[in-house]
């Protein structure tokens, strides 16, 4: 038995548009400083305002939403009382938001308690609307979010099944402006939810279509993406992707590329695709053996070269080509971390990634030992052979 | 020689593996809690059976069947009927994802179940390692 969540998904060219058809008074657009400077939540507002609805903004959401960004929101919610919360940015603002609204029907819990075991009866007061300005994150069509625990420099995967957005409006303008490193930061995010999504220990029918899908559009225009920002074809292909793949992983659960990224990028401020991106080479080259065949049938999409090298091995290689075509980092060390920092942080990378809960939803969980190997390897760039 | 599941040398032999899992020993060595597993009769099991589990920093404690379910007050309560903890127990019913889909139903706090995954796979993990005869 198992679920599959999804929102109404509203796609492509002027998507936008179709917040002139929401119905009600009041909305809570939750963004950060940046998309108002770009004038995005102006243009929100502006199709809301069509809609009839009166709207504030909360813009307070930092990169790596901490739990006090989260209550601040919440306050703001309690006191103005929407019946729409809007997220309108990248990752961290998906995320903000869907704490922000959990946290405003349900104000006696804390955010790190919620969880996927009990229900929550939300929608009783607000119902939520996510729009992507990143093509990477895919929050904004699936029910987990990831806080900072500021206090531990930690990362929290949280989630709850009803914690999904009602409609996410999938609109390429918004990700057209994206500098290249963010393409590319995001662009590696989505292709590692569709990568982990597909051969997760949580995989199935429903995510696998839409994991391979994703894996097939990031391929071929992540690096068009990146190289022109300008090329809308590729613009919509990546958004459509990213969301695509959220939606898949976000119902099949990813694997170790994530709980070694979320280490690395608590303890050392990595921006989140960039480093979940960097792990996932390694990740598919130590379940090589077990997740053998969905990585032949990745490898047979992509048309990869298979007979001298395992499919897994093939994929490994071809991640990294595409990474390296786009600027990314290959292994920790490039990311400029000193090796006296990386190993005076090793037993906490490996303690966190230990823990998180991408690793019981790994085809191949790591002990603490491989864990450490993991990050080894992956500092120095080496294949992993064990 | 398969043994009787839910009976008091069933847990007993859970113990067991679970102080000889190095894996465990390593996924478990922050955990401080006790449990009630608790297994409701269905089929040929008419009666309600409590196991009761000390885990401690990646050791069993104690394990032993409880009469009664007042006798104990333990941090954790997880039940389920025979045929659910049957799955889990072969391995057809990841425990988390039975958690989430409420197939397994939790009492406790939940945060600390959260950041202890792993060890949850690993007691799983070590259940299988009991020759289990199961009531039909």
């Amino acid at each position: 038995m198992w679920y599959f969540v999804s929102p109404d998904v509203v796609f492509g060219e002027d998507a936008i548009s179709h917040l002139d058809e929401i119905t009600g008074k009041k909305a809570l657009i939750i963004t950060d400083i940046n998309m108002v400077n770009m004038g995005f939540s102006e243009e929100v507002k502006k199709h809301l305002s069509t809609a009839g609805l009166e709207c504030q903004v909360f813009d307070s959401v930092e990169s790596e939403p901490s739990i006090a960004t989260v209550k601040k929101g919440a306050e703001v919610a309690s006191s103005y009382r929407p019946e729409w919360i809007v997220a309108l940015g990248g990752g961290s603002v998906m995320d903000a938001a869907k704490a922000i609204w959990v946290l405003y029907e349900k104000p006696d819990i804390q955010p790190e308690e919620i969880n996927p075991f009990e229900p929550l009866q939300l929608r009783q007061k607000a119902r939520l609307i996510t729009i992507p300005t990143t093509s990477g994150t895919g929050s904004d069509s699936n029910w987990g979010f990831v806080l900072t625990d500021t206090s531990e420099s930690r990362k929290l995967g949280l989630g709850c099944r009803e914690v999904h957005a009602d409609i996410a409006i999938v609109d390429p303008k918004f990700a057209a402006k994206m500098p290249p490193e963010l393409t590319a930061d995001t662009g590696m995010d989505a292709l590692t939810h569709a990568i982990e999504g597909y051969t997760s220990g949580w995989k199935n029918d429903f995510s696998d279509g839409l994991c391979l899908k994703a894996i097939q559009l990031i391929f071929k225009y992540l690096p068009r993406a990146y190289r022109d920002g300008t090329d809308s074809e590729a613009r919509e292909k990546m958004h459509n992707a990213a969301s695509i793949a959220g939606l898949g992983f976000g119902n099949s659960m990813a694997s170790i590329a994530h709980s070694t990224g979320h280490s690395l990028g608590a303890l050392f401020h990595i921006p989140h695709g960039r480093a979940v991106g960097l792990f996932l080479p390694y990740a598919i080259e130590f379940a090589a053996d077990i997740s053998a065949t969905n990585y032949k049938e990745i490898a047979h999409l992509l048309e990869l070269e298979t007979e001298r090298l395992s499919a897994a091995a093939s994929l490994a290689r071809a991640v990294k080509s595409l990474a390296q075509d786009i600027n990314q980092p290959l292994k920790i060390k490039d990311l400029g971390i000193s090796y006296d920092s990386f190993k005076l942080s090793l037993p906490k990378l490996v303690s966190y990634a230990d823990m998180d809960t991408q690793t019981v939803t790994a085809a191949r969980v790591p002990t603490i030992d491989e864990y450490e190997k993991l990050f080894r390897y992956a500092y120095d760039g080496k294949t992993v052979d064990f | 020689m398969p043994i009787k599941f839910p009976s008091d040398e069933w847990i007993k032999a859970l113990m067991q593996e679970l102080n000889k899992s190095q894996a465990y020993r390593d996924a478990a060595k922050n955990w401080e809690g006790d449990f009630y597993f608790i297994v409701e009769p269905e089929g040929s099991l008419k009666e309600q059976t409590i196991f009761y589990m000390d885990l401690w920093h990646g050791e069993c404690r104690s394990a032993s069947i409880v009469k009664d379910e007042k006798e104990k007050n333990p941090e954790f309560r997880i039940w389920a009927p025979l045929s659910k903890w049957r799955r889990v127990i072969e391995k057809k019913l990841d425990p988390i994802q039975g958690l989430v889909t409420r197939q397994l139903k939790l009492k406790g706090n939940l945060m600390k179940i959260m950041k202890a995954p792993k060890a949850a796979l690993e007691l799983v993990n070590c259940c299988t390692l009991v020759p289990t005869d199961f009531p039909e």
